[in-house]
């Protein structure tokens, strides 16, 4: 892989990673953030199991929490490389969740109000690959914490990023 | 450095160490960009936090539903089961069979359907449901069910069943009950007060508290002149986002206000009304003579007046009785305005032409030249626009409902400055106090919503959902118990029923009335 190619990849799960943990923390600090409303207005797959955790007081807080946490742990990971493959996962999980919650499908409207024009693909899809795409081009043992913890692990080197190349040469 | 080191493939050089700690910039950006973004906002918020004078948490006074645990068991008799009686015996503790059934289907249905679990959390207000008087046999028999209900609120234990009187009187008489529960047509209102106050009993009446002046003067002087505790049934004295409104205004956010503008906007049937006749009522089983005992105009058996009697003025008081009375009794509550020096009304049957003679359509203007303030109450039950209750100053304007919403005037005295440092935003809230509850309820029928938009379903304490039917039966009984003053007492009734009764008046004579505070006559 080249150099600005590994660049372009450490960029992109920087990039995310940032979003997510800004995502968590300005929820996090927000006392009157919560999950409910979007849960509500579930119109597609799982829409009863959806509205049912909404309109649980218990649910909700329980819901609100895991997203908070989730997001700000899944950016920290992704940011620093660190558990970046189970962070990934992890966010993926998540930004699907999220998507369909509320899908920009023919036929299904949604309350959330939408920046800009979706259909089918929206950002949460866009991210959702986008974050695959960091799972599957993990550039995280060289550019990363998990670079420094499973150094010494059986797949340690990934002979394709350069850095690992140079350690070798 | 030895050849055997620089060759261990686990050794991590000098630029793999600075590859692997790639995110530490990143993160320093992050966090001094964020901390950056924080003092910001919080500097923002300082500066209209405390130029304002108001916090955003909850009302510092609420009015406490229960003062101390209920000691004694009251004796409660209910006068009147229709739909709002049936609705305030369920909020003392005492669901009808009937309607647990229906909750319970409705929330298999749809859980967020919170009906029933709001029902089963109210606290046990320890009363008990002895006597009901009720002109309709099956509503009566239904009354008497639910008074001996064993699924109660905080698993409280089941009552003998309730007596059952054919005449109000008779009720009154009896030694088995403390305190009255109305919710008969408006006609009754008065008739029914004065006689429970003669005879001891306390009273909580469903508004409008009359259906003329005469008796509104007649019955304020009963309950003044009597120990009794009264209460009017006005829930938005216990919602939150009211109390937090009238805290927001004695701080001056608003500035000078000139205007308020009430309104109602309801688009069903139902909100018009149009209220189900059962199938059983005929007149073998409803007390037509009673019915209409004290109405103006004497008229052969109809089931339409009988289950429908919002629509005539025989009986209740139009829109103004009805609706117009919850607004203005916020804005009372709000602002202090009492009893307006002029009123002018207007409207009309514009589109349930099924044979009522209270207005569908139906506006009035009040005048306070005292506070150099107007208040217009504007509504129509043909169209489901939500307009909210608007309080409009020079400086900002607030809008109540179930939420509180404060925002800025672009042209405003106060907050030119800090308009003009980009401080305030005019197009943005300035302030906006939600009761904390984080969770969804569904509000099933288009009424309960119109309701539970306006804080006149539910409010929140302690981030719980609470009836705010509850809370106000329950603050009534405390009052009853441990003495003090009912949020609702009779000279906010007064006030509510002369304001109404100038808008009814207005609209049927077609002309401006004036209130004579010195007479006290409607002129």
């Amino acid at each position: 892989m080249t150099r600005p190619q590994v660049a372009a990849l450490v960029t992109l799960r920087l990039f995310i990673g940032w979003h997510f943990l800004y995502e968590g923390l300005a929820k996090l600090v927000n006392p009157y953030w919560t999950s409910a409303e979007y849960l509500d207005q579930a119109g597609w797959l799982f829409k009863k199991q959806f509205v049912a955790l909404a309109a649980s007081p218990t649910a909700v807080i329980v819901v609100d929490f895991l997203n908070e946490w989730g997001l700000l742990l899944i950016g920290l990971g992704l940011l620093f490389g660190l558990f970046t493959r189970t962070a990934a996962v992890a966010g993926i999980t998540l930004l699907l969740l999220y998507y369909i919650v509320a899908p920009p499908l023919v036929g299904i409207s949604s309350a959330v109000p939408r920046e800009g024009s979706y259909l089918i693909v929206n950002k949460v899809l866009i991210e959702a690959a986008a974050l695959a795409v960091v799972l599957l081009f993990n550039t995280s043992r060289s550019f990363g914490l998990d670079g420094l913890i499973f150094r010494r692990g059986p797949d340690a080197a990934i002979p394709s990023e350069p850095s690992v190349a140079r350690a070798q040469s | 450095m030895s050849d055997a080191a620089s060759n261990d493939p686990t050794r991590i050089s000098r630029r793999g160490w600075l590859q692997s700690l790639v995110a530490v910039p990143v993160l320093g950006v992050f966090v001094f960009n964020y901390l950056k973004k924080r003092a910001a906002d919080d500097a923002r918020k300082q500066a209209i936090m405390s130029e304002l004078g108001v916090t955003e948490s909850g009302p510092a006074i609420i009015p406490n539903a229960i003062s101390k645990p209920p000691g004694s068991k009251i004796r409660v008799g209910i006068i009147g089961y229709g739909g709002e009686g049936e609705s305030l015996v369920r909020h003392a503790g005492f669901a009808s069979p009937k309607w647990l059934e229906d909750a319970k289907k409705s929330v298999a249905e749809d859980p967020r359907d919170k009906q029933l679990d709001t029902y089963l959390h109210q606290d046990d207000l320890n009363v008990a449901l002895t006597a009901v008087c009720e002109l309709f046999d099956v509503r009566a028999e239904r009354a008497i069910a639910a008074s001996q209900i064993d699924q109660r609120p905080g698993g409280a234990a089941a009552n003998p069943p309730a007596k059952r009187y054919r005449r109000y009187t008779d009720l009154l008489e009896s030694k088995d009950v403390d305190a009255v529960i109305i919710a008969t047509p408006d006609v009754w209102h008065s008739r029914i007060t004065i006689d429970a106050a003669a005879a001891g009993k306390h009273v909580y009446c469903e508004k409008c508290m009359t259906r003329t002046e005469e008796e509104a003067r007649a019955m304020h002087e009963a309950v003044t002149r009597s120990h009794v505790v009264f209460q009017l049934g006005h829930q938005n004295r216990q919602s939150e986002a009211h109390n937090k409104a009238r805290e927001v205004i004695a701080a001056g956010v608003l500035g000078p206000i000139t205007l308020v503008e009430a309104t109602t906007n309801r688009n069903t049937p139902w909100g018009a009304w149009v209220w189900d006749i059962e199938a059983e009522g005929s007149p073998q089983t409803i007390d037509w003579d009673q019915f209409q005992e004290l109405a103006p105009h004497k008229v052969a058996f109809s089931p339409e007046r009988f289950f429908r009697w919002r629509c005539w003025y025989d009986y209740g008081t139009g829109l103004a009785g009805d609706l117009l009375s919850h607004e203005y009794d916020a804005v009372n509550q709000i602002l202090g305005v009492g009893i307006p020096k002029s009123c002018a009304a207007s409207g009309g049957i514009y589109y349930f032409k099924d044979g009522r003679d209270a207005p569908d359509t139906f506006q009035a203007v009040y005048e306070y030249p005292d506070r150099d303030l107007t208040f217009v109450y504007s509504a129509t039950l043909a169209n489901g626009r939500d307009r909210g209750l608007a309080l409009m100053g020079h400086d900002a304007t607030m809008v109540v409902g179930g939420a509180l919403t404060v925002q800025a005037d672009g042209d405003s005295t106060r907050y030119a400055e800090k308009i003009k440092d980009g401080v305030i935003d005019p197009g943005q809230p300035l302030f906006t106090y939600r009761p904390g509850f984080k969770g969804i309820d569904a509000v099933t029928s288009a009424t309960e919503r119109y309701f539970a938009s306006r804080g006149l379903l539910y409010t929140y304490r302690g981030g719980r959902r609470v009836s705010a039917y509850h809370l106000l039966i329950g603050e009534w009984l405390d009052v009853i118990r441990n003495g003090g003053q009912t949020s609702c007492n009779i000279d906010r009734g007064f006030e509510e029923a002369i304001t109404c009764h100038m808008a009814t008046r207005s609209y049927l004579e077609g002309r401006k009335v004036t209130w004579d505070p010195v007479r006290r006559r409607i002129m």
